[in-house]
């Protein structure tokens, strides 16, 4: 697994900081945010120029090297590195909610500034919506195929479930899923924000992701991303693999309702959940967590509460991880599957901050403020995007 | 006007900057491709920079004919 994220530049020191309960939002020090009337982002806690060489950066959309960054971590982790893969066998799934909106927006003012001829030879593979899978493609070699789904905030939990179906169906042994974004830029920004549906807690970065809480006002925008390296389980026996979790199963539906608001009863995603359930062939009553969605949006929060009561039941220990790491769209899926696995694992619940007057609707159990240690046979992770994507994928221990 | 040197010298710091070539080994002799690991893409941008460093207009059919440095100098000497 990797992942860079506001909480840290690989997956244990992610982890180490949401078990902590910290956050990973501040104000942002861009001169543009003194515009906007979002002042706060959970930005990346280290910098991709960091990790990645100068001239290797400049021909990359950050989304890209976000995506680059968690693949490294992951391959290996996976060690893959020098096995003796067949690279016809070795897939990719790596998607983006937005993709290279930051290159295309910087490339515009280059235009309007100085001229076509000053554009940069690299705009297009640097904004293309599959650029960051294709990026990972080229750097592992991967023949199997290369995709990249995209349905906005669902969009890493999808590629995961088209890696697993890519497994399943045969058409690879190896896929490296995950999802990514980095859109910190005043245009998305500006855009969410004339939805509404940011949270414009500006002198309290930290408590400003408050999901389930009453005094929530919409989500923090995050960047980062996430990757796993999915296997068949018998081509990681065979070389003696470490294995995390079994990634048992996946749901995905569509609400058909509305292009922005989700079901206000969940039905699309209790539907996903259902299917997620059918196809892991696992018992309700083994599912004992949930790492939810739950953005911190006032409808949002409460629909997939609806959901999941219809679909699972009262009984599981929800947690909402964007509470620490905001909202990181296309990657928050990713991100959160490493989360829901980590707590397998390590058998426990990562807190949700800043849940300190939950709402009424809230009719079940939260991780709330602490970490809470809890044996977890199954454990379910829920994203939801814009246009009315449902994806709910099913974790059991390994 | 610029001389061979100065325009070998500018080549390489673009170079640098746009595709990570050690100035040290940018020589007139140096193939673009071959030798320095310019690819096409750097290379549109190699031209972008060198026009607006030393004011030449470098046409894009002009480029295929800058093989080494040597070849860019001489055309950026007699176009500048």
């Amino acid at each position: 697994m990797g992942a860079t994220s506001p909480l840290g530049g690989d997956v244990a020191s992610t982890w180490d900081a949401m078990l902590a309960g910290r956050s990973g939002v501040s104000v942002m020090t861009q001169e543009w945010a003194e515009l906007l009337p979002v002042k706060i982002a959970a930005q990346l806690a280290v910098e991709p120029s960091e990790v990645i060489d100068r001239v290797k950066l400049r021909r990359l959309d950050r989304s890209e090297a976000t995506a680059l960054i968690a693949a490294a971590e992951a391959w290996a982790d996976s060690g893959l590195a020098g096995a003796g893969i067949d690279p016809e066998r070795l897939g990719v799934v790596v998607g983006s909610g937005i993709g290279g909106a930051q290159t295309l927006l910087a490339q515009d003012d280059i235009l309007e500034a100085s001229g076509a001829r000053r554009v940069s030879p690299h705009t297009v593979p640097m904004l293309m919506p599959n650029g960051p899978a294709a990026f990972v493609g080229l750097e592992y070699g991967a023949q199997a195929g290369v995709h990249a789904p995209t349905s906005a905030c669902a969009t890493g939990a999808e590629s995961i479930a088209w890696g697993l179906d890519m497994i399943r169906s045969g058409r690879a042994d190896i896929v490296i899923a995950g999802g990514t974004e980095a859109v910190i830029h005043p245009l998305p920004i500006a855009g969410f924000a004339s939805m509404r549906a940011m949270s414009t807690r500006n002198d309290e970065p930290e408590k400003a992701s408050r999901p389930w809480d009453k005094g929530r006002d919409g989500f923090v925008l995050g960047e980062g991303a996430g990757v796993l390296i999915l296997e068949r389980a018998d081509h990681a026996a065979a070389r003696g693999a470490r294995i995390y979790a079994r990634l048992a199963g996946a749901g995905m539906t569509s609400d058909g309702y509305d292009i922005v608001q989700p079901h206000p009863e969940g039905t699309g995603a209790a539907r996903a959940i259902a299917k997620a359930l059918r196809d892991a062939d696992v018992a309700k009553s083994d599912v004992v967590h949930v790492n939810a969605h739950a953005t911190s949006t006032p409808v949002g929060d409460i629909a997939e509460i609806a959901a999941l009561k219809a679909a699972l039941g009262d009984h599981p220990v929800l947690t909402a991880t964007k509470s620490m790491t905001g909202h990181l769209l296309g990657a928050a899926g990713a991100l959160e599957s490493i989360a829901t696995i980590l707590a397998i694992r390590d058998s426990v619940v990562p807190p949700t901050i800043n849940l300190d007057d939950p709402d009424d609707a809230l009719t079940m159990d939260v991780a709330a403020h602490k970490a809470r240690p809890l044996q977890i046979p199954a454990a379910l992770n829920n994203s939801f995007g814009f246009g009315g994507h449902n994806v709910a994928l099913l974790f059991t221990r390994a | 006007m610029a001389t061979r040197e100065e325009v070998v010298s500018g080549l390489a710091e673009i170079l640098e900057e746009v595709a990570g070539v050690n100035p040290d080994d940018v020589s007139e002799e140096k193939s673009f491709t071959e030798d320095l690991d310019v690819d096409s893409l750097s290379m549109v941008e190699v031209v972008v920079a060198a026009e607006e460093k030393f004011g030449a207009k470098i046409p894009d059919d002009e480029v295929q004919n800058l093989k080494t440095v040597g070849d860019a100098v001489s055309f950026i000497v007699a176009n500048s």
